[in-house]
């Protein structure tokens, strides 16, 4: 046992980050808290549309057990149940803690949380504030942590980078690498643990909804030194995104969940001004296809649905790759009230209101369920044991993962205000298993000899001495733009193999003219250049995970999304079928009169497709590659089945 | 909306002030760079990134800049675009006038180039203790019950980024003065108007009483005109003013 305070450093100021800071404080610990930026400005504040928890306000009978399953199903089952239901259980007292920390969640008119409704489930079940819930609950955390700063028991390092992992003879984590940012400074921080919660890598696809600081460097750091990297394919495109040069900015699925609806004129290149158009000229292609979710199908549905419309159907709004996202039916003090924070956006970038005229959107790559592997210690009621110092251990012993930037609780595919609750509940639920973790230890950091901190130093500060020297013909910033081109044109919504195999070779012309960067500005005060280069060499390998591992995936699961490998569901299947199927299996015999014609073939090509492919893709760095290898998935509560939302 | 007939290779000319360190002198340098339909000024700062030459052919180091959620809910990318302090991912060059001249914030320390160092913002978070003393964070319950007018008002106030546009608008907040400003004060109204913030509302009064305190506010009325999220400062002003002033003569009676 240790006789000091147990000291973590946790890389990142958003949720995640913010919250296990909290928790750790709260539990007589000390916390640095590295960011790249001010505190205040993570990626976290871009979230709008709200955070998920069934509390039932509206009694309309949700129960955290139906929130389990709608994201189970949502992420088609490739998400480990235990975690998902814990996740969900404390979901309630989580939403009720952020209330209590102030933040500004709109009400009722008894003055209680009011919730409105998201893609992927029936229920209204997702609190919010305005349209701008996510800076709302950072700031509410930040401002908890500034007052342990305050207090004494967390420090911040704003304006900081994490290079790597310090790691000992034995492989385990006891420290950090940190680069100022200012003074170009290198050097090593001592930790009894480490923890990355420094979101997603958005930044690989260069164009996305994602911040500037989103390029996934720490997360692919720690695969280079070893560590797993899990579901890397599965990338949530967002159906609906203003298109813009420097970033396609999310207009959030609240939209959709206060009443927003998607059409486009049945006529092709209809030119009219769309107020113009009649009712019955006008294709609500989504409530048509899914008169049971209608415009609130999940993202990936969505997503797939205006890909087709678009590119196969030739019906985008005037011959463009846009449809109209339209809420003008809804009054100017509703819609100011719910979503005033997007429909200001839209305005200011667009200059067009829409309270007026419909908006015209597309989709965006957005978040990425995959990350870095990271473990959990699993009870005996199937929930999760929050002691466990396996909770959120990445297979670095001492290197943990929170937030966006682990993979565990969203499967194929997200459901929306999801990852708000994802990163707040693993920040908080984590603390005590770090600090178990910490008495578990044989040895402590303060026995580890100093070599080990030193030489590492040396390593990352002879790195950055050779990115400088690095002086050749090729633009990073440019390099970086055609990586994201590669990855938009090849590894997107509709996926096949040719065009990943092609992917793949390109992102190796990449690897190859990568050596012939040139550092652009070799300053040692506040210079950019020679980080970003590094992110840079991080983001080509991150490529290559997601376009590998998107590769070797021969299914339609979720997000990943290839047309040959598609199962094709008959229309008039009921998934409850599947669970006839297999209980009738598991007695022997298998009634083919029950199933319509057809069913009982799609089903037993469901079963085989699962066999082969519910599995975890691993992602580990051997010789400059990324070698995949699966895992089974935890569906020990529910029985994985066909999803529908018709 | 943008006409696509217009969308020429006209080219958008940016005067930029250039500072290498925070010590080191400025100086301008004029860059072109390709004109595209919704380009924003941020957008215009990563083509000089892609092709770092001047205007009369000089390669030089990139323009630095601060920047990350580009939709301006961050606060980062604040500086002075043709003079007015603003958020330069909101710019969009079309509605701009141009030779477009960029300039860091003149209120705050210069790190280099765009950047600024605005950490006494945050500092002053820490004075006026801009937080809820929750109890802790374990599972005690439902927060307090609120009207949704009351959570409407504390809304808005609670979108203040920390950008820093009121105070480099105004006139009383230099840098060599103490001056709390505006995004302070709104901070402490906000939480004095949460029912449980309310019961650390002396202590954050009494923060806000003394020297760069509210007394000193001009009263010119500028913060409010450039906040980017139409926050009612001088509204949080005045309040704050009223709650010193009570704050005032129960300390006189107190002590």
């Amino acid at each position: 046992m240790l006789n000091r305070k147990k000291k973590i450093i946790v890389i990142g100021g958003g949720l995640a980050g913010l919250a296990l800071a909290m928790k750790f404080c709260e539990r007589n610990g000390e916390v640095t808290v590295v960011s790249y930026q001010s505190l205040k400005r993570s990626h976290s504040v871009c979230a709008q549309g709200g955070i998920n928890a069934a509390i039932d306000a509206k009694n309309e009978g949700d129960t955290p057990e139906k929130h389990f399953y709608d994201t189970i199903k949502g992420g088609d089952f490739l998400a480990h149940q235990p975690l998902v239901r814990d996740m969900c259980y404390q979901a309630p007292a989580i939403i009720h803690l952020m209330d209590r920390m102030g933040v500004a969640f709109n009400r009722t008119g008894e003055g209680h949380l009011d919730f409105r409704r998201f893609g992927g489930t029936l229920y209204n079940r997702t609190a919010f504030a305005g349209a701008t819930t996510g800076q709302q609950l950072v700031y509410a955390l930040d401002e908890q942590v500034r007052r342990h700063v305050h207090d004494g028991s967390a420090k911040t390092l704003e304006w900081h980078e994490y290079l790597g992992a310090v790691l000992d003879s034995e492989g385990i984590c006891r420290g950090a690498v940190i680069h100022d940012l200012r003074t170009d400074e290198i050097y090593t921080l001592k930790a009894d643990a480490v923890v990355l919660a420094t979101g997603g890598p958005g930044q690989v696809y260069a164009r996305s909804t994602n911040s500037v600081v989103n390029t996934g460097a720490a997360a692919t750091t720690a695969y280079l030194q070893g560590a797993k990297y899990a579901n890397g394919e599965f990338i949530q495109i967002h159906p609906t995104a203003i298109p813009g040069q420097d970033k396609l900015r999310l207009m959030s699925e609240s939209a959709r969940g206060e009443g927003g609806r998607i059409w486009v004129p049945r006529k092709a290149s209809d030119q009219r001004d769309p107020k113009k158009i009649p009712e019955n000229e006008r294709y609500y292609f989504l409530e048509e296809k899914y008169p049971l979710f209608k415009n609130l199908v999940p993202r990936d549905v969505a997503s797939r649905e205006i890909y087709d419309i678009v590119y196969n159907k030739n019906l985008g709004v005037s011959g463009d790759p846009m449809v109209y996202l339209d809420l003008t039916h809804k009054s100017r003090e509703f819609l100011d009230n719910r979503l005033g924070g997007i429909m200001d956006t839209y305005t200011k970038f667009t200059g067009v209101d829409p309270r007026e005229s419909p908006m015209k959107i597309f989709p965006a790559v957005h978040y990425s369920m995959g990350g870095l592997w990271t473990d959990y210690g699993p009870d005996s009621d199937g929930l999760i044991d929050h002691g466990s110092p396996r909770n959120q251990m990445t297979s670095i012993t001492g290197l943990f993962a929170a937030g966006e930037a682990d993979y565990q609780y969203h499967g194929a595919n997200r459901l929306g205000a999801n990852s708000l609750l994802s990163c707040i509940y693993t920040g908080l639920m984590m603390a005590r298993g770090i600090m178990n973790y910490t008495d578990s230890l044989e040895k402590s950091v303060d026995d580890i000899p100093s070599t080990v901190f030193d030489d590492t130093q040396s390593h990352w500060k002879n790195k950055f001495d050779e990115i400088k020297k690095m002086n050749g013909s090729e633009n990073p910033h440019k390099l970086h733009h055609e990586l994201g081109d590669i990855m938009l044109a090849n590894v997107l919504i509709v996926r096949d193999n040719k065009s990943l195999e092609k992917a793949f070779h390109e992102i190796h012309d990449i690897e190859t003219r990568f050596k012939d960067v040139k550092c652009l500005d070799t300053q040692d005060w506040a210079n950019p250049s020679p980080s970003f280069i590094n992110q840079l060499y991080c983001m080509i390998h991150l490529s290559k995970i997601i376009t590998k591992g998107a590769l070797m995936r021969d299914e339609f699961r979720g997000s990943h999304y290839k047309p040959d490998f598609d199962l094709n569901q008959p229309k008039d299947f009921d998934p409850h079928e599947y669970i006839d199927y297999l209980e009738q299996k598991q007695y022997g015999e298998v009634n083919l009169e029950r199933f319509p014609a057809g069913h009982l073939d799609y089903m037993k090509r469901f079963e085989a497709n699962n066999e082969k492919w519910l599995k975890t893709t691993v992602a580990q760095y051997k010789n400059n590659q990324p070698e995949i290898t699966y895992e089974d998935v935890n569906t020990s509560l529910v029985t994985p089945r066909p999803r529908k939302y018709d | 909306m943008i006409d696509k007939t217009t969308m020429t290779e006209k080219n958008i000319t940016l005067k930029i002030k250039r500072q290498d360190r925070p010590a080191s002198s400025a100086y301008w340098q004029t860059f072109e760079v390709p004109h595209k339909p919704f380009a924003n000024i941020i957008s215009c700062l990563m083509e000089i990134q892609k092709s770092p030459t001047t205007e009369i052919g000089e390669t030089v180091s990139p323009v630095t800049w601060d920047s990350n959620c580009l939709e301006e809910v961050c606060g980062s990318c604040t500086m002075l675009i043709n003079g007015k302090v603003r958020q330069a991912c909101t710019a969009l060059v079309d509605n701009l006038t141009s030779p477009i001249t960029l300039e860091p914030m003149s209120k705050f320390p210069v790190v280099r180039d765009l950047q600024v160092d605005r950490e006494r913002m945050f500092k002053n978070l820490k004075k006026v203790k801009a937080w809820i003393d929750i109890d802790g964070s374990h599972d005690i319950g439902e927060g307090p019950i609120m009207q949704d007018q009351d959570r409407a008002k504390r809304y808005v106030m609670s979108e203040c980024m920390t950008c820093g546009c009121c105070l480099e608008a105004c006139p009383q907040f230099t840098m060599d003065n103490s001056f709390l400003g505006a995004s302070t004060f709104n901070q402490v109204r906000l939480f004095n108007l949460h029912p449980t913030g309310e019961m650390k509302k002396e202590d954050r009064l009494n923060a806000v009483m003394g020297e760069g305190g509210i007394t000193d506010c001009g009263n010119a009325q500028v913060c409010v005109e450039v906040c980017p999220k139409n926050i009612p400062l001088t509204e949080s002003i005045a309040d704050i003013s009223r709650q010193t002033t009570w704050q005032a003569i129960k300390n006189l009676f107190i002590k």
